[in-house]
């Protein structure tokens, strides 16, 4: 299986040393960072491309952008994981449209284009008989979004609530555990590296809601956006709240919320019993399903990180060869 | 549904203690409790039995009735009328935004009341924290006290922290 990658960051890399290591039968004919393009229909040296980077120099060539890769270079599949843009999706949108329209299949760890457009790509790929697969874009390494469309198939979801920041979750679980004020845990998930320089994105629930957008869409095909969830964020929570809550036997999670029954999509800070399947530790992430023959089911794992996200990546670029 | 504890006195024979709780789930009533003392004392034939129920609060005298054409002699001696619970957290400026206020929007409803309360004020100007624990006589009835506890958070700019109730 050839492929394209657009976005050389931390996701794409991941997945190139992945495919460099590992005999899957995956070889990458182009590749693309913000500022240069590399297209060769024999196989790129990945080694030479992930030295570039590391010296951070442009992979490739300033002259061959993006658009040059998905409209010309031979792929079987465009492996789309640039940066994520939540206003419009570009240029992601663009790449994937074309991309389908040339008949290839697309995987996309992009959460802008297919929190934006996910029904109207969702159907070009049908119409163009090519498949659109975006596990990476909720949950990381967790593999959410095929148990859903395939592992659960038959089943009504009747409930679906998570746990979908690590940035969150991490900031909670400090102030719990070591008594710290939200000011504190956020400045040590900072220089952890789990949190932005602007972590507005991440405490206010909007990241979260983007996620739970893509999985009602998914689920349900409601065709919801952003503006359709009730979004609070974490960042009034204070540590006397979790120690009012502990005293109960219970924690605070920010919790994505969907409800078919009550139309409910909501992403707020809720209590929880310490003891419940989804209160996860640290920058973890976890899924309850809730469905009417197998019951309920919870997922845990890892949420972000280069060798995560391609997990997810790599792991729909075989579904779709397979 | 309320909770209701009942004195019932009625003739020691065989079979009796069985048809005197029969019209509960006739009524569809669920006996929490039951305790029957037999006291050494007594010589008459009469026996008390305690019961503890849970009913729909509209059926108790339909209960009643039943009872009696049963053979029992029924005492009331007590509902609590209030039997769901949760505790909600609340934080931002509670007292500063009149907490009398707040609590006796719940309690003014007639269907639900603020039970109990624990705050902490870390300073001054600081928001503060509360637990606050809500008793209803029925869920839909809890459903709508929070909701006006929403309401009113929302106009007083406390943030409200519910638990999750759906994901089991």
């Amino acid at each position: 299986m050839r492929i394209a990658i657009l976005g050389f960051g931390s996701v794409g890399q991941g997945i190139a040393s992945i495919i460099n290591t590992k005999d899957l039968g995956i070889s990458i004919i182009a590749l693309a960072d913000s500022k240069s393009g590399l297209i060769n229909p024999n196989g790129i040296d990945i080694d030479t491309a992930l030295a570039q980077k590391r010296s951070g120099r442009p992979v490739g060539d300033s002259k061959i952008s993006g658009f040059d890769i998905v409209n010309k270079a031979e792929y079987d599949a465009l492996v789309e994981v640039t940066p994520t843009n939540i206003t419009n999706g570009e240029p992601a949108t663009t790449y994937i449209k074309k991309a389908l329209e040339r008949k290839k299949h697309v995987v996309t760890s992009n959460k802008g284009p297919i929190a934006l457009h996910q029904r109207e790509l969702s159907l070009y790929a049908q119409e163009n008989n090519v498949e659109l697969r975006y596990e990476a874009t909720v949950c990381g390494a967790i593999p959410v979004i095929h148990v859903l469309k395939h592992g659960l198939l038959g089943n009504d979801i009747t409930a679906l609530h998570g746990i979908m920041n690590g940035t969150c979750n991490y900031i909670l679980t400090r102030m719990s555990k070591e008594g710290l004020t939200y000011d504190q845990a956020l400045a040590e998930a900072r220089e952890m590296g789990y949190a932005e320089a602007d972590p507005t994105y991440d405490v206010k629930g909007i990241d979260t809601a983007i996620k739970l957008v893509i999985l009602a869409n998914t689920i349900w095909d409601w065709g919801v956006s952003l503006h359709d969830i009730d979004v609070t964020g974490i960042d009034q929570v204070t540590p006397d709240a979790l120690r009012l809550a502990e005293n109960d036997g219970t924690t605070i999670r920010l919790i994505g919320e969907a409800i078919p029954s009550k139309k409910l999509l909501r992403v707020s800070p809720r209590i929880i019993p310490i003891n419940h399947p989804l209160v996860v530790e640290g920058t973890l992430n976890a899924v309850t399903i809730n469905t009417d023959m197998a019951g309920s089911l919870t997922f845990i794992g890892k949420g972000a990180g280069s060798l995560e996200t391609a997990s997810a990546v790599i792991g729909d670029l075989l579904f779709i060869r397979d | 549904m309320v909770q209701v504890s009942m004195k019932l006195e009625m003739k020691d024979t065989p079979g009796q203690l069985v048809r005197a709780l029969k019209p509960i789930s006739e009524t569809g009533g669920n006996i929490i409790a039951v305790i029957h003392q037999r006291e050494s004392s007594s010589h008459s034939d009469i026996i008390d039995v305690q019961v503890v129920i849970e009913l729909i609060e509209g059926r108790i005298q339909d209960l009643i009735e039943k009872m009696k054409q049963q053979g029992v002699t029924v005492q009331r001696i007590g509902t609590e009328r209030l039997i769901h619970r949760r505790s909600l957290i609340m934080i931002g400026h509670i007292m500063h935004t009149d907490l009398t206020d707040t609590v006796d929007h719940i309690d003014k409803t007639g269907y639900a009341e603020v039970s109990e309360l624990q705050l902490v004020m870390p300073a001054i100007a600081e928001p503060s924290s509360a637990r606050i624990t809500i008793k209803a006589s029925t869920a839909s009835a809890m459903g709508k006290a929070v909701d006006i506890l929403r309401d009113v958070a929302k106009k007083k700019e406390i943030l409200i922290i519910e638990p999750l109730e759906d994901a089991q």
